[in-house]
């Protein structure tokens, strides 16, 4: 018998029980519609994860004090001495730029508006390794840091939140600490409400933050320098140069362990991939289980089919079908059947991935699901391959009826 | 008409014998039944309820296996063949007419009788060929009526439509009229005995209805799986 027939007849008699068959699919369908949708959110947050690591750039390089390898006695704090020493090029040549950093969470107020968040305490060349853009005004300079000028950029939802506006907000006056500070620049919106939004914070002078804002820390200390290497083939040249400069200038002997700890984006990105790696898993496992349940309806629904038709098997073979010909016509439909679960799975998954990102959308995360083609393939592939196998049992045994026994069935 | 020995017979069947299993119980269903039927001829069968015809029937149309015996269908030792090979001489060489039609209830007249030259490599010229069968039953009228939109009697012609279409040497039919009334069987039976007559087929018939055997060259009777008399109608 002709392929093409064996499908016209498949279709013929899914379609002559449409209740039944769609019943029957049920499982496939939303077995594949969660895979889809499930897949589309888990790539969309991985390409929003990795896509904020990466506008920061994949050459910026993270010194921190301490180690947590090693439960190091002598913790010793990260100093302007040593980011003075990182940023010597003949020591560090593949080391682009060096920004030491002074974090501290404080007030921000403008008049009887205040919001407690993160301000950093910075020197120029830091907006560069950090890729921070102004869209108002200009960053401080060296002179600034200097003179420990009161100036400060805002981010435009701190603006927002204490001025209620970040346009031309440029020479208002916002207390930190009870010290005025005047607004010199605010940054771009980066968008997004996430937990630790850049848009919230303040960005003001090392020196001005070490004089007026955390007085008590001790002299030339810093939470943590951020290094910025020549480019992204020269990341693990620029990691060894500032692990050599950092032991020499603590003076660290070859058994003592390293007191500061370098990470970069590479490092970060991994363990993000590495979390989504495990999360796919997971989905593939509870996908592979409805698949599963999907399939055995499917064998369920064949095994009565079958026995509703032994007659119809009986006649067929009197008029000269052979084994492979009832096998196909039954392989046929099941794989048919799950087929047809499977597009309509892909067709509602990527509606309930749209639905995903539409309300990602207005609660303002920043998610865009992603439905690849891979996962279509594979959505489509093992609902064939489900009804194949699961069809193969009913279908031998509707292939190996006897003739006679089939005919007089009734 | 005695049969004509010159030429091999087309259905040669030879001490066979067929035995069901009920579990332990052993069932004597054929107990050595031997018979010739030369190529063109009519024979019917008949005999009482369980004597064995339809299990000739079915050993006759390669539908089950003998438990003993030979059985040679134009030229064929029928028992050396594989399922695939019995599947095949079922399509060339056999049309079935069944007394409960066995037509498939979703598809038209016309898709009915073109099923089994799907399961046959001639399957050129497709519906030309089952069109012209219907003509042959003269229900060229009726061909895109589903079997519940025809009449039991115009089923059974679609079904020895559906008999013909691989143009077979031989059409076996169990109890054709069993379920018409005898308007309708007469006309089963003269549309039958036509196709014998025009085209040559051999025709075997099972059937309780003297006027059937009456229209047969030769009757066979069978009594508890055994032949228990022979003769010429006419
Ligand atoms: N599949 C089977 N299993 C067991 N016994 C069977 C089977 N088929 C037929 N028989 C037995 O074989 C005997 C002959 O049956 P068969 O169907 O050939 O009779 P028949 O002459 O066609 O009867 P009827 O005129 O009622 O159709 C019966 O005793 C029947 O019970
Ligand atoms: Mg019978």
């Amino acid at each position: 018998m002709k392929l093409l027939q064996v499908l016209r007849e498949a279709i013929r008699s899914i379609n002559s029980n449409r209740t039944r068959s769609f019943l029957t699919i049920l499982g496939i369908i939303i077995g594949v519609a969660a895979v889809i949708a499930l897949m589309a959110a888990g790539q969309g947050a991985q390409a929003s994860i990795t896509g904020q690591i990466q506008s920061i750039g994949t050459n910026l390089i993270y010194v921190m004090p301490g180690n947590q390898l090693t439960t190091a006695t002598n913790r010793r704090p990260l100093t302007l001495a040593d980011s003075r020493a990182l940023a010597n090029k003949l020591r560090a040549p593949h080391i682009r730029n060096v920004a030491p950093v002074i974090t501290d969470n404080n007030d921000v107020s403008y008049g009887k508006e205040s919001l407690q968040t993160t301000v950093y305490g910075v020197e120029p060349g830091f907006e560069i390794v950090q890729n921070l853009s102004l869209s108002d005004g200009a960053f401080f300079t060296r002179a600034e840091i200097d003179s420990r000028a009161s100036v400060v950029v805002l981010g435009p939802a701190l603006a927002d939140h204490i001025i209620g506006k970040h346009e031309g907000i440029i020479g208002m006056v916002v207390r930190i600490n009870d010290y005025p500070f005047r607004v010199i620049g605010v940054t771009t919106s980066k968008g997004g409400s996430q937990f630790n939004n850049p848009d919230t914070f303040a960005y003001i002078p090392l020196t001005s933050m070490q004089a007026r804002v955390k007085q008590d820390l001790s002299s030339g200390r810093v939470n943590y320098i951020l290094l910025q290497a020549e480019d992204e083939e020269s990341v693990k040249l620029a990691i060894d140069e500032a692990a050599l400069v950092l032991r020499e200038n603590h003076r660290l002997n070859l058994r003592q362990p390293d007191d500061f700890s370098i990470t970069n984006q590479e490092d970060f990105l991994s363990i993000a991939s590495s979390i989504t790696g495990v999360l796919t898993i997971f989905l593939a496992g509870i996908a592979g289980i409805s698949l599963l349940v999907g399939g055995i309806g499917i064998m369920n629904i064949m095994l009565v089919s079958v026995t509703e038709r032994t007659s119809e098997i009986g006649l067929r073979k009197a008029l000269g079908a052979r084994k492979l010909d009832i096998m196909l016509q039954f392989l046929s439909e099941s794989a048919m059947l799950s087929l047809i679960g499977g597009i309509l799975g892909i067709l509602i998954g990527w509606g309930l991935a749209s639905l995903i990102g539409f309300v990602a959308a207005q609660s303002g995360t920043d998610l865009i699901p992603v439905v690849g083609w891979d996962a279509i393939l594979l959505a489509t592939l093992f609902s064939t391959a489900v009804g194949l196998f699961f069809g193969w049992y009913p279908a031998s045994r509707a292939a190996n009826l006897q003739p006679v026994e089939a005919l007089r069935y009734e | 008409m005695i049969p004509n020995t010159k030429t091999d017979p087309v259905i040669d069947v030879r001490d066979l014998k067929k035995v069901y299993h009920i579990g332990e119980i052993e069932v004597p269903a054929l107990r050595g039944v031997n018979i010739q039927v030369q190529r063109g001829e009519v024979v019917a069968i008949m005999g009482p309820s369980g004597s064995g015809k339809s299990t000739l029937m079915n050993m006759i149309g390669c539908l089950d296996s003998p438990s003993d015996g030979v059985y040679i269908l134009d030229g064929l030792q029928v028992s050396d063949l594989r399922d695939d090979e019995l599947a095949e001489v079922r399509n060339k060489k056999i049309g079935f007419v069944f007394q409960k039609y066995n037509l498939l209830p979703r598809v038209s007249a016309l898709e009915n009788v073109e099923l089994p030259m799907h399961y046959s490599d001639e399957n050129s010229h497709m519906q030309q060929r089952a069109t012209d069968a219907l003509k042959a039953v003269g229900l060229e009228d009726r061909m895109r009526h589903k079997p519940n939109e025809l009449s039991g009697g115009q089923q059974q012609r679609v079904a020895i439509a559906r008999a013909i279409v691989n143009e077979p040497a031989i059409i076996l039919a169990d109890e054709p009229t069993g379920n018409l009334d005898s308007q309708a069987g007469k006309e089963i039976i003269d549309l039958l005995l036509g196709l014998n007559r025009e085209r040559g087929t051999t025709l075997i018939i099972v059937t309780h209805d003297p006027d059937v055997s009456a229209a047969a060259q030769r009757v066979i009777h069978l009594r508890d799986g055994l032949i228990v008399g022979e003769g010429e109608s006419r």
